[in-house]
């Protein structure tokens, strides 16, 4: 996205530079106000193709510390896809992806299911991969609101109980960039509202870049600084805040609005005079 | 009662398989790979027929068969034209028939068929004693260098890769470790029995674990008492060692099940 800003140490690929990704002709500025960290991943044309059909196709987008960049779009959009090469588990077939020298990432993935045949204690997972001293798990589980499970075995939790305590694993890492898969799914609205404070608060504290991904239809947090749609490309991105005045709002968020969240529908058919196609690729996304 | 040396070589060969078996054997369980360590268990008779063909050590030539198909499977596994449980039942019975077809072909050798499928620990010599600590000392270091990496990519394999670990290569020593186990537990009962030897005492140790490193210890130390048992059984009713030591176990892990439902309450399941 933009960044004139940038003076980021240059390994092989470009630092982010261009804004382009964020320009889709649409007249109207989507810029998000300036992020002032610095960049921690970036991902310049990134187009990946299964066997000749394509699921995302040339995407660029960039996360800096200190920012919350939200991912979202419906389902077969190639957010995950996206998400999997950004983190290395895909090599995307064209572009590439830049990430500032020595990032670490915490990740809490979309599911997480530990079989039974494993036995877990929170205390013990915390420690994954890295030990972790027993004071700063319990400190990390207080962060979350989720102290009472230290002793208890990971498959005995509820939902929203697991989604903190995965949290708190990624945060003990103490990573540069955090990304959430879907992190409040399975979690009930509450819950979710709940999360999203706390994630927001943690940022804060902590002072991480998020990349976070979520669905079609689903609740976006207030604090974050930019939305990019995602259907196959890019179709749209800005800042929440921003965009609420201009009418492309009441397209893009649906107009239903809580304190603290936004309500993001994501609507397929939506206009806002692009010059390009909207009809997502064929896309085989995972 | 006064031991023979002979005893007292089974005993000390068994526990040494049963102490590494025990950890590794945990994490067949909890990687689900039950099937894998069965063919990689009918391949090492593959090693033996070749080892015999071209005369070379035959632990050599079982390590070595197990990593190759070991190897094999791993690639394999990423295509998806044959199913995973139909390639693994393939290799397995493919290699299992190839080696006793080879083993019937070499004239002149008289091989002792039923000691390689079910194992002979009360013949062990102090060759074969070395063997398995030394290469139990390299299975036990290998694994406890890839413990933590292996059980964060046995959680969530994309997990352990966007945090940077090398699952490829984590991967790749675990099957190296898991070769080399299979070479030596053969000499204690056999390449029809070994996958018994890893997963029945860690599903015995399910119970009274809390974390995976107390399943480990708990399933070594069942793996070595079902040692004990087992060959005090066979001295006791002149019973084939290898088999009475898998039965063993299987006592020991149905009397797990009883008194873990008798006495300790289930809190884990149903998130």
């Amino acid at each position: 996205m933009n960044i004139q800003n940038d003076n980021a140490a240059t390994p092989h690929i470009a630092p982010p530079t261009s804004e382009s990704d964020l320009n889709c002709g649409c007249g109207h500025d989507h810029l998000a106000p300036l992020p002032s960290g610095e960049p921690l991943i970036h991902a310049e044309n990134l187009t990946i193709k299964f066997g000749g059909k394509t699921a995302i196709q040339d995407v660029s987008l960039t996360v800096h510390k200190n920012e919350i960049v939200t991912l979202i779009g419906p389902n077969g959009a190639g957010k995950s896809t996206l998400l999997r090469a950004l983190l290395q588990a895909l090599k995307p077939t064209q572009g590439e992806v830049w990430r500032k020298h020595g990032l670490v990432i915490g990740y809490v993935p979309q599911r997480l299911n530990i079989d039974p045949i494993m036995p877990m204690t929170v205390e013990r997972f915390l420690s994954i991969p890295d030990k972790r001293p027993l004071p700063e798990r319990e400190a990390a589980l207080k962060d979350v609101g989720a102290h009472h499970t230290l002793k208890q075995a990971v498959q005995s939790l509820s939902g929203g109980e697991f989604q903190r305590v995965l949290l708190a694993r990624a945060i003990l890492r103490k990573p540069d960039l955090l990304v959430l898969d879907e992190p409040v799914q399975g979690v009930d609205f509450q819950g979710q509202t709940e999360l999203y404070k706390l994630i927001s608060r943690l940022k804060e504290q902590v002072g991480f870049g998020i990349l976070m991904v979520s669905h079609d239809l689903h609740i976006v947090m207030a604090e974050t600084d930019r939305v990019i749609c995602i259907n196959g490309h890019v179709c749209c991105s800005g800042a929440p805040t921003q965009v609420s005045d201009s009418p492309e709002y009441l397209a893009l968020f649906g107009g239903q609005t809580k304190p603290g969240l936004a309500v993001y529908h994501h609507l397929h058919d939506h206009s806002h005079d692009c010059e390009h196609d909207h009809s997502p690729p064929t896309s085989s996304e995972t | 009662m006064i031991l023979e040396d002979f005893f007292l070589r089974a005993l000390v060969a068994g526990i040494g398989v049963a102490l590494i078996s025990g950890p590794l054997g945990c994490f067949v369980v909890w990687r689900r790979m039950a099937y894998f360590g069965d063919t990689l268990a009918h391949s090492a008779l593959l090693g033996v027929a070749l080892g015999l063909l071209l005369g070379f050590n035959l632990t050599v030539g079982i390590i070595g068969t197990a990593i190759v198909i070991a190897l094999t499977v791993t690639l394999f596994q990423h295509q998806k034209k044959i199913a995973s449980d139909t390639l693994l039942g393939i290799m397995a019975h493919s290699s299992l028939a190839i080696s006793l077809v080879v083993l019937g072909l070499l004239q002149g050798y008289r091989v002792d068929l039923l000691s390689y499928l079910f194992g002979d620990v009360l013949a062990v010599n102090y060759e074969d004693i070395y063997w398995i600590y030394g290469g139990g000392a390299v299975a036990l270091a290998l694994l406890a260098y890839i413990w933590k990496d292996l059980l964060a990519l046995t959680l969530h394999e994309e997990l352990a890769r966007a945090e940077g670990i090398n699952v490829t290569l984590i991967q790749t020593l675990f099957m190296i470790t898991v070769a080399i186990v299979i070479a030596i537990a053969m000499k204690v009962v056999g390449v029809l029995l070994i996958t018994s030897l890893l997963i029945i005492p860690a599903a015995a140790a399910r119970r009274f674990a809390k974390t995976p490193e107390q399943m480990a210890i708990i399933a070594s130390l069942i793996g070595s008492l079902s040692i004990i048992l087992g060959l005090f059984g066979s001295l006791e009713w002149d019973t084939p060692s290898g088999p009475s030591i898998v039965v063993a176990e299987v006592i020991l892990f149905l009397g797990g099940l009883i008194f873990g439902g008798l006495f300790l309450s289930r809190k884990t399941h149903s998130p």
